[in-house]
C-alpha cells in the first residue's frame, strides 16, 4: 500500500492496526493507552543494591531468553556497556532470542553483529544503525526486520507498549549505591542522560552499570533509585576520548561557511527571527557554523535567543555564557564544554527524550521550536530527506531527532552541499525517506537556495529580503549534470528494516540490496 | 595504442580512481570496483571502454579502483595509465589529440 510519501509498504507489515504514513499531524487528538511496567517491590530496606557482576545483576532480575534489553547512547562511540551486557547474557548465561532496543547503535557495537549472525540477537530497534551491525542487518541476517525510530518516536513507542522493555541498562558516569545516576562527576562523563529516562520509567527491571561510585545521595539524579533494581560497578563504562570530543570546532571550509551564512540570512528574513526566538542546530560543519553568522544578525537587530535545545555542544554553551541565549535544554552532549556545563551553568538544563521530541505527549519542546538547521545524506525534489541509508542502500545513519524537529519547528532548514564526491545529494528520489517532505521548508546548498512550494509565506520572506532562490528541480538537474544520472538501486524482496514515522505509522522500508554485477 | 608494460595512474583518495593497465592478448579484460558501484557501475564501465576505444587500445588488462571519481577524472586516469604504458607520457603528450 502506497503511503503519503509515495512509498510502497508491504501488506504483511500492516497488521494489528498498523497504518502507513498519512502526513503530518495525522494522529493529533487521538487517545493513547499508556503501558505500565511490571516491577518488583523492594519493601524491605536495602543498605545497598550493589552486586558483584553484570551476570549477578541479570540473574537477580530474572534475565531469560527472548527478553528485550534497552540501552542508551550517551557514551556514543566510546560505549563499552552494550557489549559487556550482551557478552554476559549470551556468552556467560547462554541466553538467546534477544531483542536489543537501543536509542542508537554504532561502530562501538560491532561485536553485536556476530550475535546477529549467530542468531542469538533476533531483533534490533534503534535510531542509529552503523558499522558492522548496519552491514549484517542490510545483508538480511537479522531474523526480524530492524525497527528504526526517531528520538521522539522511541519514547512514544515505549509509552504505548509497542516496545516492552524487560531490562533497561543505564550506563551511568556516576551512581550511588542504590542507583541514583548522573552523567557528570565521574571519569567517563557524558552530561545529559536524557535518553535513558523514559527507558528507566517504563522497563520492568533497571540495571545501572557505573565506573564511579559516589556517596549517597547522588543528586540531582537523572535516573532515580526508585526505578533501579541493581547497581554494578565495573572498571570502565567507556572510552572518554570517544564519548565527548575536546571541543566541536567551527568549520573553516569556505564552502561550509558560505552555506552557513546563507542559512543565517534565511533565518533573519523570516518573521520568527525576533526577540526570544528558539533554535536547534546539528553539529555538522555548516549547521554548527550557522551559529556564528546568526550571532552577527542577532547583534545587528539587538535581539537575543530565548532558548535552544538539542544535542548541545560548546558554541551554544558559549552563547549561553555570553547571555545571548536565555536557556539551553538538552538531551545529549557532544563535547566536553557541553558536558561540563549541564546543570552547572545557570540556565543549562537536562530533559528526557520524551520531553524533547515525543509526538504523542501533550507538547514536546520541538513543538515550540522556531528554527531547526539540519543536514541530509540526500534530499529529493519532494523535499523528502534521507539520513539513514547510504547510496549503496546499506544502513549507515540515524534519523535521531531529525524527523521530530523538522515536524515540530516553524522553519526547518536543510543545509547540504549539492554533491558529495560522485553522489548527488539533491536527487530525484531518496533511497529511504526518513523525514517526510511536508516537514521540510528550506534547502540551502552551495549552488543555491530552494524553498518548499508548500511554504509560499517563506518564499515571500526571501523575496522581500532580496535573497535569491531557485526551484529544487533546478538544483537536482545541476547535480546530475555534474555527476551523471545515477542508476536506480536494485533490491530483493526481503525487508531488512522498517522505518517508523514518529507517530508510529510506517514511512518506508529498507530491503536487501541486490549487488550490481557488471 | 598498444599497452607495452604495466602502468598505473591515479590514487585511492576520495573522488579519484586508480587505473592499472597491463599487457594482454585477447581483447580488453576489465575489472571494476567502486564505492558508488550500485548507482554508477554501468556508467564507469561505459566511460572506461569508450576512452580505451578512443585511444585505439584493443588489448589489455584494465583494473579500475574507483572512489567516486567524476567522468572527467576517470577519463584522465585511463588516458594517463595508457600513455605511461607505452612511453607516450615521456614526450609529445597528445593533449586533445588522440583524446577527444
Amino acid at each position: 500500500m502506497k503511503n503519503a510519501v509515495g512509498r510502497d509498504i508491504p501488506e504483511f507489515l500492516l497488521k494489528d492496526g498498523r497504518e502507513v504514513y498519512q502526513g503530518k499531524n495525522y494522529m493529533d487528538g487521538k487517545y493513547l493507552q499508556k503501558a505500565a511496567p511490571r516491577t518488583r517491590r523492594y519493601e524491605k530496606p536495602q543498605e545497598s543494591k550493589i552486586v558483584d557482576s553484570i551476570v549477578d545483576a541479570l540473574k537477580q532480575v530474572g534475565a531469560k531468553s527472548g527478553m528485550t534489553f534497552s540501552f542508551h547512547h550517551h557514551l556514543r562511540n566510546g560505549d563499552f556497556v552494550v557489549n559487556m551486557v550482551m557478552q554476559a547474557a549470551i556468552e556467560e548465561m547462554g541466553l538467546d532470542n534477544i531483542t536489543i532496543a537501543a536509542t542508537s547503535l554504532g561502530e562501538a557495537h560491532d561485536p553485536v553483529a556476530q550475535y546477529i549472525e549467530d542468531g542469538k540477537v533476533v531483533g534490533i530497534q534503534t535510531s542509529g544503525i552503523r558499522g558492522k551491525i548496519g552491514e549484517v542487518v542490510s545483508a538480511g541476517k537479522l531474523k526480524t526486520p530492524a525497527i528504526i525510530r526517531s528520538h521522539g518516536g522511541r519514547p512514544r513507542a515505549i509509552e504505548a507498549g509497542e516496545v516492552h522493555i524487560d531490562i533497561a541498562v543505564v550506563a551511568a558516569p556516576t551512581s550511588d549505591c542504590v542507583g541514583n545516576c548522573r552523567g557528570i562527576g565521574g571519569k567517563s562523563n557524558c552530561g545529559s542522560l536524557g535518553y535513558a529516562m523514559t527507558d528507566a520509567k517504563y522497563a520492568d527491571h533497571v540495571i545501572v552499570v557505573t565506573d564511579c561510585l559516589v556517596d549517597f545521595p547522588n543528586m540531582p539524579a537523572s535516573v532515580e533509585a526508585i526505578d533501579v533494581d541493581a547497581v554494578v560497578v565495573v572498571d570502565s563504562i567507556g572510552n572518554p576520548k570517544k564519548i565527548a570530543s575536546a571541543a566541536a570546532r567551527i568549520s573553516q571550509n569556505p564552502r561550509d561557511l558560505m552555506m552557513a551564512e546563507n542559512v543565517a540570512k534565511v533565518i533573519a528574513s523570516t518573521p520568527y527571527f525576533k526577540e526570544g526566538f528558539s533554535f536547534q542546530t546539528g553539529v555538522g560543519g555548516p549547521s554548527l557554523a550557522a551559529n556564528l553568522f546568526l550571532e552577527k544578525y542577532m547583534d545587528e537587530r539587538g535581539i537575543k535567543m530565548g532558548w535552544a535545545i538539542g544535542g548541545i555542544c560548546g558554541p551554544m554553551v558559549e552563547m549561553l555564557k555570553k547571555g545571548k541565549v536565555g536557556k539551553v535544554i538538552d538531551v545529549q552532549d557532544f563535547d566536553l564544554d557541553a558536558v561540563n556545563s549541564i546543570n552547572q551553568t545557570p540556565g543549562h538544563y537536562e530533559m528526557s527524550a520524551s520531553q524533547y521530541a515525543n509526538p504523542a505527549n501533550k507538547g514536546a519542546f520541538v513543538n515550540k521550536l522556531d528554527f531547526v538547521v539540519l543536514a541530509a545524506l540526500e534530499i529529493d525534489t519532494g523535499f523528502n530527506v534521507n539520513v539513514l541509508t547510504g547510496s549503496d542502500g546499506v544502513l549507515r545513519g540515524a534519523p535521531g531527532g531529525h524527523p521530530d524537529t523538522a515536524a515540530g519547528s516553524k522553519c526547518c532548514i536543510i543545509v547540504t552541499p549539492l554533491v558529495r564526491g560522485r553522489m548527488a545529494t539533491v536527487c530525484k528520489n531518496v533511497v529511504t525517506v526518513t523525514t517526510p517532505g511536508d516537514c521540510v521548508d528550506v534547502l540551502v546548498t552551495d549552488y543555491g537556495i530552494a524553498v518548499n512550494p508548500l511554504r509560499p509565506d517563506l518564499i515571500k520572506c526571501l523575496d522581500d529580503a532580496g535573497l535569491p532562490h531557485v526551484t529544487i528541480e533546478s538544483l537536482q538537474e545541476k547535480a546530475y549534470s555534474l555527476v551523471g544520472t545515477p542508476d536506480d538501486l536494485e533490491w530483493e524482496d526481503k525487508v531488512v528494516a522498517v522505518l517508523e514515522a514518529r507517530d508510529g505509522t510506517i514511512l518506508d522500508v529498507v530491503r536487501k540490496i541486490k549487488p550490481l554485477k557488471l | 595504442m598498444i599497452i607495452e608494460k604495466s602502468a598505473v595512474a591515479g590514487t585511492l583518495e576520495s573522488s579519484d580512481a586508480q587505473v592499472t593497465v597491463e599487457p594482454a592478448e585477447n581483447g580488453i579484460e576489465l575489472e571494476i570496483s567502486s564505492s558508488v558501484m550500485n548507482q554508477y557501475g554501468r556508467q564507469i564501465k561505459a566511460t572506461v571502454l569508450e576512452t580505451l576505444d578512443r585511444l585505439d587500445v584493443k588489448n589489455g588488462r584494465v583494473t579500475v579502483v574507483d572512489k567516486g571519481a567524476l567522468d572527467c577524472t576517470l577519463k584522465a586516469r585511463v588516458e594517463c595509465a595508457v600513455f605511461r604504458s607505452c612511453g607516450q607520457s615521456d614526450k609529445n603528450l597528445p593533449w586533445g589529440g588522440a583524446v577527444k
